[in-house]
């Protein structure tokens, strides 16, 4: 019953949300996605801090995606011991950098004056949700060895069942507390994503590698305004005519060098 | 030939008085808000000094501007990948305490305190944490501080004086500062622009100016890195970065900038220049003693036809092409090398003239003897306060030979004026004066004018904006159209969750 709601009600509940409502915040209130980064407030900690937890913690987050996705993959590459070893205790070592770097942040957020200015009730749920997320996967990770090869098997199998529509808890239902909790808390994270500033992880700056250096927008094209100025041109409509791309005004630079 | 059109500006720092008008104006109208208390888009520094952020020239610390890499302009804090890994934390990143913590005082306690002994008083409180703060520094912390052995003697151009220079400077009765206003450059290659991983900051391709989007910046916070001149600024309420934005809101209406406008010694000019955008990559790449020459080479005469069709061919108007014609900004950087750069060598190609103040000699001191008489009306420049190096590398990438050009000509116009009002000096020497600078009279009388006697419209040349046109191509609603244009959010800009 609980496993019902826990597992499969509250998954599509949230996801739906959280994809709703983070589109929602992107399109109309773009001016709300920010790092709302706190380092010009306080710098020193926020190293070791933010460095770690964010290496951390994509190592994580991308060694759980990577096992989703190519399970059989993973349990081939486990099938001799030494590369199981390592790749364990790789993400044991990140899973305890991530840890480590989010107690720093917690620690920073409360004892800097400056910082505590900046902190927002959400930010405490957020830091709270994450502490309790890697807390327990630290915890799974000692005591309940060789995930990366159970995942493949106990974990994989469900979440693919809700992606497919057809949930199934089969293979979830019998696994220890500790490990459904953490399963349980990834969906709250999921929950308060599109309220809380972890939608920064969305517009992480990629483009920004291939981008020319200079950006120079126009907001009109005037030559081909002046161009055609000989003759007066009767006034648009107001929206019921769309304008070409040439013509309109836009957030993404026209040209660029 | 890719003509474009640059709203740039002239500050005549002869003529600056320190007054900080300037500065209150632009944060009565822009910074008075939360988390933008520290910042200041326009502020006046005391020069000898150390400025705002503190030490804001030295780039060995801030890691601000480009510098050359295998023959190619590149940012100083690093590639691009860097950049982008660095957003975790960002090691070059100024903090608070380089600014200042802005504060208010409880003013209430005058009011509200018990009955007692002692007169209350309103303690300071910081307006980041609202706890009593003892002040330690503020935006112009410095002013008038030249030859203190605080702020002064960490100046970091005096990297280009000898020891003995150095001391000099220090000497009781050689005591010397001029003021420094600064507002963001409008760079032509700017620093800030090319280090936003969002790509949020952007030059306006019409006139130049550079805006940061607020929808579209993240708070990254490259950008506050880069800009050499420490003119970008991190919101810390809002998580976004914000600059000076040249008033475009005026501008757009044909009104100078409000620091422009408010300025009380009139030292500030403002018009259009047309620049060859194909010519910039020579510019920011040439040697430091060849950047101010490369910076006006880039500058087009809007006399030449070639130029005019070149404009045209761009969507340049003639309206425009006339308004550039009599820029002031014209005749002072391009015309009468007058004003120059600050700092080129950050290889940003600033857009922001400075006319290099005068400094005569008052007196000196020969022998432990004070001495307030001077053999000359106006000593010679050579005989200046500050010693030129001092301000070549302030103006000119430490070519020595433009400062000492445009004090010349300077020099040079007083003298000339000074034979025709007063008639107290010797012809030949004026001639003289105006032969080494290769000055005609004609030239000398227009100085004089544009420098003393600048009508407000000589003063500020806004080429027409033509709003009109742009309206008329979104075809939209009115006031609509202004959130587009960049500023005037819909929304409040409250911080995100």
């Amino acid at each position: 019953m609980y496993d019902n709601l826990f597992f499969i009600i509250v998954p599509y509940a949230v996801t739906i949300m959280a994809i709703v409502v983070t589109a929602q915040r992107y399109f109309k209130k773009p001016f709300t996605y920010s790092s709302l980064s706190s380092q010009f407030l306080e710098s020193g900690e926020l190293f070791y801090g933010s460095v770690s937890w964010h290496i951390g913690i994509l190592a994580v987050f991308y060694g759980h995606l990577i096992g989703l996705l190519f399970p059989r993959q993973v349990l081939w590459l486990n099938g001799v011991p030494a590369r199981l070893y390592l790749l364990e205790s790789s993400g044991l070592l990140f899973g305890l950098l991530s840890l480590a770097g989010l107690v720093n942040l917690i620690i920073r957020r409360h004892t800097s004056a400056r910082i505590r200015a900046v902190t927002s009730k959400m930010d405490i749920v957020v830091l709270l949700l994450l502490l309790t997320q890697v807390a327990l996967g630290v915890y799974v990770a000692i005591f309940y060895r060789w995930g990366s090869s159970w995942y493949a098997t106990s974990l994989v199998p469900y979440l693919r069942s809700l992606f497919l529509l057809q949930p199934d808890l089969a293979t979830l239902a019998p696994l220890p507390l500790a490990i459904k909790l953490h399963v349980m808390n990834a969906w709250l994270l999921i929950a308060v994503f599109p309220f809380s500033r972890l939608v920064h992880m969305l517009v992480v700056p990629i483009p920004y590698l291939w981008r020319p250096y200079q950006v120079v927008i126009w907001n009109w094209n005037r030559r081909k305004i002046r161009g055609v100025a000989a003759r007066p041109k009767p006034r648009p409509v107001a929206t019921a005519l769309p304008l070409s791309d040439e013509l309109k005004p836009t957030n993404r630079p026209v040209t660029t060098r | 030939m890719d003509v474009r059109l640059q709203i740039s500006m002239v500050f005549h720092l002869d003529k600056c008085i320190g007054c900080h008008t300037c500065s209150v104006a632009c944060k009565n109208v822009w910074t008075d808000r939360k988390g933008a208390e520290y910042m200041w888009w326009n502020n006046v520094e005391t020069k000898p000094g150390t400025g705002y952020p503190t030490k804001w020239e030295d780039q060995e610390k801030y890691k601000g501007g480009w510098e050359r890499k295998n023959g190619q302009p590149e940012l100083k804090m690093g590639g691009r990948v860097l950049r982008v890994l660095n957003v975790f934390h960002n090691p070059y990143m100024p903090k608070l305490d380089d600014y200042y913590e802005p504060w208010t005082y409880k003013y209430e306690d005058l009011l509200n305190a018990p009955e007692g002994a002692d007169q209350p008083t309103a303690r300071p409180i910081s307006m980041v944490t609202g706890q009593h703060i003892d002040i330690e520094a503020g935006p112009n912390w410095d002013d008038d501080l030249g030859g203190s052995p605080v702020y002064a003697a960490n100046d970091p151009n005096f990297s280009a004086l000898t020891e003995e220079q150095q001391a000099e400077l220090f000497e009781i009765e050689r005591l010397v500062f001029f003021y420094l206003p600064r507002i963001c450059n409008h760079c032509l290659n700017a620093g800030c622009v090319a280090a936003c991983p969002s790509g949020a900051i952007y030059k306006r391709g019409e006139d130049g100016i550079v805006l940061i989007n607020q929808e579209v910046c993240r708070g990254w916070r490259m950008c506050v890195t880069a800009c050499p001149y420490k003119k970008t600024f991190y919101n810390w309420s809002t998580g976004k970065s914000e600059k000076c934005i040249l008033c475009f809101p005026r501008l757009e209406t044909g009104q100078a900038p409000a620091c422009f406008h408010s300025c009380v010694g009139r030292i500030r000019y403002l018009g259009g220049l047309l620049y060859d955008a194909d010519k910039m990559l020579d510019a920011m790449n040439a040697q430091d003693y060849n950047l101010v020459e490369a910076q006006r080479d880039l500058i087009l005469d809007p006399f030449d036809p070639e130029v005019r069709e070149g404009a045209l061919r761009n969507g340049i108007d003639d309206a425009t092409l006339e308004a550039v014609r009599r820029s002031p900004v014209y005749k002072y950087v391009k015309e009468w090398k007058l004003a120059l750069p600050l700092h080129p060598e950050f290889r940003t190609l600033p857009m922001l003239f400075y006319v290099p103040p005068l400094l005569p000699v008052m007196a000196n001191t020969d022998a432990g003897t004070y001495d307030t008489a001077n053999d000359e009306l106006f000593a010679p420049i050579e005989k200046a306060r500050l010693p030129m190096q001092y301000l070549a590398k302030l103006f000119s990438g430490g070519n020595v030979g433009e400062v000492s050009y445009a004090l010349k000509k300077q020099y040079a116009v007083r003298l000339f004026k000074r034979l025709e009002t007063v008639g107290d000096m010797d012809a030949a020497t004026v001639k003289q004066a105006l032969h080494e600078v290769g000055m005609t009279e004609g030239e000398a009388e227009a100085i004089y004018r544009l420098t003393s006697l600048p009508t407000m419209d000589e003063r500020f040349v806004i080429p027409p904006s033509h709003r009109e046109e742009a309206m008329q191509m979104l075809g939209d609603d009115f006031l609509l159209d202004r959130g587009e244009a960049g500023l005037g959010l819909r929304d409040r800009p409250a911080r995100g969750a």
